[in-house]
This record gives C-alpha cells, structure tokens and sequence, in this order.
C-alpha cells in the first residue's frame, strides 16, 4: 500500500498538527513528522516542504505558540505547542473531519 | 495581534532570516542522526535529507512568506531599491526634488494663506453657533463712518439686543487705535471698544485676571481694560502684576483687570487687537464728552449673536428679518430727508454665518489668492510635465534592463510599482522640503501685505487641513509625473528593447510623441502663465503712471493732534494757522497747506448730493465728493488752476460762502458752460436751508479717494468758513529734495508750538503704493510664477532637443558627410524647436484668453483680450524655444562625421 501522501486532503495537516500538539504537548517540526509517522503505523509520511509554512502560518494565526528550547542532545529547537484558539479550532476541524469522512464513508458503502 | 508581528518582521530581516535558517538546520540535523543510526554515511544521510526536504531555499521562502505582510516587504524592497536608484542620479534628483518643492512650497503657501483667512474657524467656544448681523445688501443708510467695516448705530444695536429671540446671547464692538504715548510721534494700539458681554458670548475666559461682565458696559461708565496676551508680553514684559497697573489710551490712564488667552486674536481674522475697553468708555475717550452711543446716524459697531439651541442660521435670518421694521422704525434719525427715511425704513437685517470670524482681509484677497492658487497649480504641473519628460529618458534608458526582467518572469505590475516608488520618494521628500518653505512663504506674503497703519496679523501655523492638502499634493504630483512613464516603460516587447534597439524600435518612437505631447502642454501653461504676468506687471505700470492730477514726489502728509493740548475752540483756528506757517518756514519745505482730505489715503472723505441752484432740488442732485483746504492748496499740490481765482484768507465766515469745483463737477453740473460765477446747492438734513455756494475757481480733476477710481466730481470749500475746527489737522507740504530729509524738522517744528501733540506724517507716493499693495502682490507673484515657468519651459524644451540630437547623430553624421553644411543641420535642429512651439502656442493663446477672463476684474484700464501681453509672451516663448534648441543644434552642427559614422 503506497504511503498516502497528506496533500491529497487538503486542511489534513493543520488537523494533524493541532492534533498532536494537542495530545503531545510541545514538539518541534523534526517531532511532529515523527511522530505522525509513528502513530499512523507508517501509513502518514508528513511532507517535509509543506510542514514548516504550515507551521509559521499557524503561529501567526494564533493557534500554536513557538519557543526555543534545548533538546536533550543539546541542540536548540523550536519547540510548538497549542494555544487556547489552536484549541478552538482543532475542534471546529475535527467536527469538520468527522463530517466529511462519514460523508464518504456512506457514498462508498452505496451500491 | 498576527498583522503586527508580520509587520514587525518586514523590519528585522536578518533576525527573522537567522531564525528560519536554525529551524530547517535543525530538522536537518535531525534527520542526518537517525539515518546515520540506519547504517547511512554521514555524506549519504545529509544528501537524503535535503532530498526529503525538497528545494531548500523555496522552502525557506516559503516559510518566510508567512511570516510577513508580503505587500510591506515589497514596498520596502522598492524604495530602498527606489534610493539607489536616485542616489546613483544625483543630478536628476537634485532638479526633480527641487522643482517639485519649488512647487509644492508656493502652493502650499497660497493654500496657507486662503486656509488662515478664509478656513479656520475663530479660536473660541464652538465658533459654529456664531452668526454676524448684517444689513441686508441695498441698504440706505447714511451719516458717519468713523471706522471701517463697521455695521449699525447704537441705537440699532440697543433695538437689536431688546427684540430679537433667536439667540442666546448678543456681543458688539467696534474697532479703534489707540495712542499710547503722551505727545509726540504717536505709537498706537489695535483698539476695540467691546460690548459687556464680549468676552463671555464669545466663550473666552481670561488667562490672567477677568474679563468684562454686564457690570462694566453701565451707563455710569469706570472703564478698565482687557489686553490680548501679546500686548500683555509687548508692553507690559509679561509681568504677572500687571492687573495692579493701568495702559494710557489717548491720555486716559485706564486699569487693566484682565488678559486673554495667547490664541484669542479677536473676531476679524487678519489683524489682532491688543487692548479693548468697554463701549461706554467711548463717552470718556470723545471730544465732546457725550461718544457717539447717543447718535442716530453714527455707523460704528458690528454684531454678532450666538445661536439659542433649536435655531439655525436660516431660522435667525428670517427672525431678523422680520423684527428688522420695528427696529427701523425706533431707530430712524431725525435728520433723514422723507425720501431716504422711507428708504430707511425698508432696510432688512441678515444672519451671515460668523464661524470663521470677519474679515475685510478675506474680501479684498480672496479672489487674488485662488487666482494665484491656479496659477501655482499650473507651475507645478509644468515641472511634473518636465519630470514626466526626464523620467521618459531615462526609462529609454533603462529599457533592456527591464525587459530583461519582464522577460524572466517579473510581472509588469511589479515592475511599475517599483518604478512608482521612486517617484513616490521624490515627491515625498520634494513635499516635506515644500513645506518648510512654504512656512517662510507665507510669512514673507503676510509681511509684504503688512503696513505700518494696517498690520496683518493671520495665524499661518500648520493645521491638518494644510498638512492634508500638502500629502494630497505630493500623491497627486507622483500620480502625474510617475505613472505614464512607468506605464510605457514597462510596455515593451523584451526581445526587441533587448536588442539594443534604442535606434528606431516602435517604442521609441512612441514615446518621443509622447514626450512632445508632454512638451507642447508646458509651452502652452507657460504661455497662459507669462500672459498672466504681463497683464499684472502692465496693470500695475498703469497704475503707477495714471494721471492723479497732481505730483506725488515731493508731498507729504503730516497729521497733528492736539487733543491732549485742551485748546478751546476758538483758539484752535489760530493754532492751527500758526501750525501751517511755521510748517510752510521749515527748511526744505516750500509750501504748505491744510484740507480736511488727504488725496489717496481713503480717510476723512465725504460725498454729498449737489445741484444747480433753482433747477432741481439738491435733495434729488447728482453726488459729488467735497473737501475743505486752505488758501495754497492746488499750488502745494501742483494741482491746474484752469480758471477763476484760490482760496485766500478773505474767505472767512463772514464772506459769502465759496468753491472751487473741479473740472468733472463742473461737467456734470454745467456741461460745457462756463463754471465760474454760478453757484450750486448741497443736500441739507431734513427741515434745514440747503446752503448756496458760488464757485470761483476751476481746477483740473485729480484722484480723491483712491488711485484706482475713475474721475470723480469734486468741490472743494475753504476750511475759513467751515464749522467747529476738530481736534486734528492734516497738512500737505511741498518739498524739495528727499522727503525724509525733513521729517525730523517737522516733527520738532510741531512739537515746538506744543509738546503734547501727536504727529504723524507719510509720503503721499508711500499712500500710492500701500493703496496698491494687492496689484504688487498680484504682479511681484505671478512674475515669478511666469518666470519659474519660463525656467522650467527652457530646461523642457533643451532636454528633449538634445536628447533629440543625441538620438539623431548617426543620422546626422550622414548628412554632414553627404554635404549638408551648417545651417542645414542647425534648421534641422530648430525645425523641431518650433514645432512644438508651433502645436504648443495656439493652445496657449485659447487657454490664456480665457483665464484672463478671470482676472478682468483685477486689472486697471486693461482689456481683458490684451493683445501686446499675448504677443509679447509668445514673443518671449518664442526667444526661449530659440536658445533652448540653439545649443544643441550647434553641438549638432559641429558633429565629425566621420567620428559618427565610425560609432555605426
């Protein structure tokens, strides 16, 4: 099964990104790709030239917060995490998902 | 707050570019550990990371472009790029900032001077609720004038204040000058006698002390005075003890109680007064002890009223309107003849809007300052027109560049941004030195209206409507001279304009027609602008040379008051005889005389109704303007005694009464008959004897009021057998040499006789010249502004023939090699010259025609359609075009063909 690709959906990412902000707490970019690999079972691969626009746009939107931080190898990250409106929003997001796929979900069940 | 973070960023580029740098450096650090972890090498791992990361840069791009307001950056990016540009061109932006500032600055001075008298609303509480009372125009009124713009008598104001319901309060007053000093050369004070309520109506509280209440303005009269702030720092230095001291007013030691905010000025916008005292001190400062509150046909006051809530301009005229019978009726003097008193009696009062306060100032430059205000306008279109001009140039120039990056995908909205950005900051930085000049413009126009007499005072200082109108102006100015350029500059097909095709592409020659378009509209502003100053200029000449029926060099005025010397009035004639011949022995002085009217000053004239004895009643005659002069008086003057006799000292009270008419009297009266031996009546007050005069002399007419005025009809009586003799005299010497050589034997001459008296003396050829002080304004500024264009029109015309002939060389170097001599190539030249002039001038000639229709009115004894001020600017335009091509074309002329050829 090829790895699905997260531009195919558009809007995914931001809902993956709060998602895991949200559950994780702070994380930096390298982290978040990571991690959504991870949990995806391999199945997500986050494109790496997407994510950081996406990051800084959010920022700038209000819903995540940046910080420097020091990893535990001693390198200095921007570390993200979610604000109060990220919460809003990941929420709005979700409900939004949760729609659409069970849209789909019942067009492909029809025959 | 994201706006302001990605604004904030536009300024730290370095910081914000550090950051995202660190932010990918890392997560490509990250990526190298755990794919060397997987057994990659160190070179693999860090190849397969920036391949997983895709095109680095973009992506840093990318990232940057969230972070930051886009359209910000690249304005900013465009005028940096816009500064280098203009400092890489010094001698371009040297010429453009100063034209454009040059232009700007007169503009904004005008529109200084039209906001500070006409815009600007009086410095008191909400000016808006305020509204003069005035006559409706056509009103018959008649009596004395003793001050000017004056509106309405005491009792009227009385009448007023009692019926009327439209306002919540009323104030009045009335100017005055004041003589500080006890004897003397007089130093006077801007006067006003005020209403009690004055202060309180109009809402301004005193700084320092109090300002007037009903209490002071009682018939049983202690007068104190309120000074302005700037009287207060002048005489008084400021001290803060001031209220325990007293201002001397025409010899009346009077307490001041009050001094009043430094922005309150007064209520007539121009001037400023600096002491008012209450109306009823006008009794005390009178000659005859009673002022003149009691005279029904004394006009000194004007009024204003503050609206009541509810009412509206509208409302209170027609209140006033409707109360204005009964007030006439209770205010109608005794002495009308039946005729004027029904006329009287249908006079209208009126509610004129006072927000902006009064001012005669407003009314005699208004009209000027928007005629000068278009012509400034059209100065600074012709140096946009010559920027447009020079930006075209060098957009000629820098052709293969732009297209180069019209060609590597720029788009050509982008493109004229940028260029406009240039523009942008030389009209910006072309406004802010505009303004400071314009700050000393309007100062220096203020000071050239100034006179000792009539100070102008106008509060010029920067307001937002003025600091507006200058941004409007710069935005307008880049509009105009940035954006067709920048359009066509940007309109290229890449290939061809990178081929170097600056020889003869499309564009090109578009854009030279474009470039004469631009040309022959500056030679046609510049023509409307030069026609303009000549008209002025020759206005002004007519002016100076009229024919005033006598000799201004030589004369001068002295006025003498004697009020403070008490002299009885019986004595005072002797006085002033004794005055007039020690005057007539000081050395230099050849003669002298007295009259009750000085010619050309304005003041002490008056008219009355005349006519022949026996055939109509003088209540129906014609008006005639009077004066009273001693014997001597046409001779001081060198005014032509055509026939009969002078005046001489047998002409006294007990003689029969006598005249001498001038030359446009005895025309209206008599016709062609002779004048001498007949008499004539004046008009009398109502229920007196018409007095009878003979006339026993004739002379030439000569200017009575003012130098501007046709020829008026003119009697003059001898002072010998006049009433009372007042409490000042006015003289007219003959003198021979300087005028000023003799001011100081005056002065101490007078002061001989007695130290208590006041004198104050001016060349009558000073009196011409402040009479004329509006036509000077009119012709010093619009031949500058003629000259400016004429400057600019020159720099035009050169820049766009030599970057002809510089276009044009191979093509000449052919020529010359072909055998063309000189005078072929230099017509070749000048062809082009005149061209433009030829498209440039009838447009022109149509545009001046009917500007000048607008000036009509401003100018003396000139016809509108003035066809020696047309040719001779076009004339002079034409000697312009001449030298301006006349350069170059020798330059082309002197080309080595082979030098030219060898360049193909």
């Amino acid at each position: 099964m090829p790895k699905s690709r997260n531009d195919k959906l558009q809007g995914t990412l931001t809902l993956l990104v709060l998602r895991t902000l949200a559950s994780r707490g702070a994380l930096h970019g390298y982290g978040l790709c990571e991690h959504i690999h991870t949990v995806s079972d391999e199945l997500l691969q986050v494109e790496e030239g997407s994510l950081y626009p996406a990051l800084h746009r959010m920022e700038q939107d209000g819903w995540i917060a940046a910080e420097w931080r020091v990893t535990n190898k001693g390198r200095s990250a921007k570390f993200y995490s979610i604000t109060v409106r990220g919460q809003q929003q990941l929420a709005e997001e979700e409900a939004t998902w949760d729609r659409l796929t069970r849209g789909v979900t019942r067009v492909l069940r029809y025959s | 707050m994201s706006w302001y973070r990605r604004w904030r960023n536009v300024f730290r580029p370095e910081a914000l570019d550090d950051e995202l740098e660190r932010e990918l450096q890392y997560h490509l650090a990250e990526t190298v550990d755990r794919l060397t972890e997987g057994g990659m090498t160190e070179r693999e791992a860090l190849r397969e990371a920036r391949r997983r990361l895709g095109n680095y840069t973009l992506q840093k791009e990318r990232t940057r472009a969230m972070d930051i307001a886009g359209w910000l950056d690249e304005t900013r990016a465009d005028l940096l790029y816009g500064l280098r540009q203009l400092r890489r061109n010094p001698g371009f932006a040297t010429v453009a900032i100063l034209s454009l500032a040059l232009g700007i600055g007169a503009n904004t001075a005008i529109f200084q001077l039209i906001d500070a008298i006409r815009l600007k609303a009086l410095p008191v509480r909400e000016p808006g609720q305020l509204v003069t009372i005035d006559f409706r125009e056509g009103a018959a009124r008649s009596g004395w004038w003793p001050t000017r713009d004056a509106v309405m008598t005491h009792p009227e104001w009385e009448e007023i204040l009692r019926r009327q319901q439209s306002f919540s309060g009323l104030l009045a007053w009335s100017i005055a000058r004041f003589n500080l000093t006890a004897g003397g050369e007089p130093r006077f004070a801007e006067g006003l006698y005020v209403s009690g309520g004055f202060f309180q109506e109009l809402g301004v509280d005193a700084m320092l002390g109090r300002t007037f209440t009903a209490a002071d303005d009682r018939a049983a009269c202690t007068p104190s005075a309120v000074v302005s702030y700037a009287f207060w720092q002048r005489e008084f230095g400021g001290d803060p003890g001031v209220l325990a001291r007293t201002v001397s007013l025409d010899g009346h030691a009077i307490p001041v109680v009050g001094v009043t905010p430094p922005a309150f000025f007064g209520v007539e916008v121009g001037s400023r007064y600096d002491v008012a005292i209450p109306l009823c001190a006008d009794r005390m400062m009178s000659e005859d002890g009673r002022g003149r509150a009691p005279q029904p046909a004394t006009w000194w006051l004007s009024a204003m009223g503050r609206l009541k809530p509810g009412w509206t301009l509208q409302s209170a005229d027609a209140h006033l309107r409707a109360i204005s019978p009964a007030v006439m009726r209770a205010t109608l003097p005794p002495t009308y003849q039946p005729e004027l008193a029904k006329r009287y009696l249908a006079n209208q009062l009126t509610a004129v809007a006072a927000g902006t306060g009064t001012s005669p100032l407003r009314a005699q430059y208004e009209s000027p300052l928007l005629l000068l205000m278009a012509a400034t306008g059209m100065v600074l279109l012709i140096a946009c027109a010559n920027l447009a001009n020079l930006l075209l140039a060098r957009s000629t120039v820098r052709a293969p560049e732009i297209a180069i990056r019209l060609a590597i995908g720029a788009s050509r909205w982008r493109l004229i941004r940028q260029l406009l950005a240039e523009s942008l900051l030389l009209a910006v930085t072309g406004a802010v030195l505009g303004a400071g000049l314009a700050l000393g413009l309007s100062r220096a126009l203020i000071a050239f209206l100034s006179t000792a007499r009539n100070p102008v005072f106008v509060d010029i200082s920067m307001d937002g409507r003025v600091l507006a109108f200058t941004a409007a102006l710069s935005l307008l100015t880049c509009v105009l001279f940035g954006l067709l350029p920048a359009w066509r500059g940007t309109r290229l097909a890449p290939a061809s304009a990178m081929r170097g095709g600056a020889r003869g592409s499309t564009a090109g020659r578009e854009q030279s027609a474009l470039r004469r378009a631009l040309l022959a509209g500056q030679v046609a502003l510049s023509l409307v602008l030069l026609v303009g100053a000549l008209l002025f200029v020759r206005s002004l000449h007519n002016l100076m040379t009229v024919d005033t029926g006598f000799q201004t060099e030589g004369l001068l005025s002295v006025s003498v008051d004697y009020t403070r010397g008490h002299y009885p009035v019986e004595r005072r004639e002797a006085v002033i005889r004794e005055l007039r011949s020690r005057l007539a022995a000081v050395p230099g002085v050849q003669s002298a005389a007295q009259t009750s009217t000085v010619p050309l000053s304005g003041r002490g004239g008056w008219d009355n109704l005349v006519g022949i004895q026996g055939a109509t009643p003088a209540s129906g005659g014609r008006p005639a303007f009077l004066a009273e002069v001693s014997p001597g008086y046409f001779g001081t003057m060198r005014t032509r005694l055509i026939a009969g006799r002078d005046f001489d000292e047998h002409d006294n009270r007990t003689a029969p009464k006598v005249a001498i008419v001038n030359q446009a009297f005895a025309k209206q009266l008599y016709g062609a008959a002779q004048p001498i031996g007949r008499t004539f009546h004046l008009a009398a007050d109502a229920g007196q004897a018409e007095p009878v005069f003979e006339i026993v002399g004739l002379v030439g007419n000569a200017k009575y009021a003012s130098v501007k005025e046709e020829v008026q009809p003119v009697a003059f009586f001898p002072l010998g057998q006049r009433g009372e003799p007042g409490n000042r005299a006015w003289f007219v010497l003959r003198v021979s040499g300087p005028v000023g050589r003799c001011v100081g034997a005056v002065k101490e001459t007078v002061l001989s006789l007695d130290p208590s008296m006041g004198v104050e003396w001016k060349p009558l050829s000073t009196e011409l010249e402040e009479s004329l002080l509006r036509e000077k304004l009119l012709a010093v500024l619009s031949g500058a502004f003629g000259f400016l264009a004429a400057l600019l029109a020159t720099l035009g015309l050169y820049g766009v023939i030599a970057y002809m002939v510089a276009r044009r060389r191979n093509e000449i170097g052919v020529r010359i090699a072909l055998g063309a001599d000189r005078m072929n190539v230099i017509r070749l030249v000048l062809r082009e010259a005149f061209l433009l002039l030829g498209i440039g001038l009838p447009i022109g000639l149509v545009l001046s025609l009917w500007a000048s229709r607008a000036a009509a009115s401003m100018l003396y004894h000139l016809p509108a359609q003035d066809f020696v001020s047309l040719g001779a600017a076009s004339g002079l335009l034409g000697v312009i075009a001449f030298i301006a091509s006349y350069v170059p074309a020798r330059k082309a002329a002197g080309l080595d063909p082979v030098d030219t050829l060898r360049g193909e």
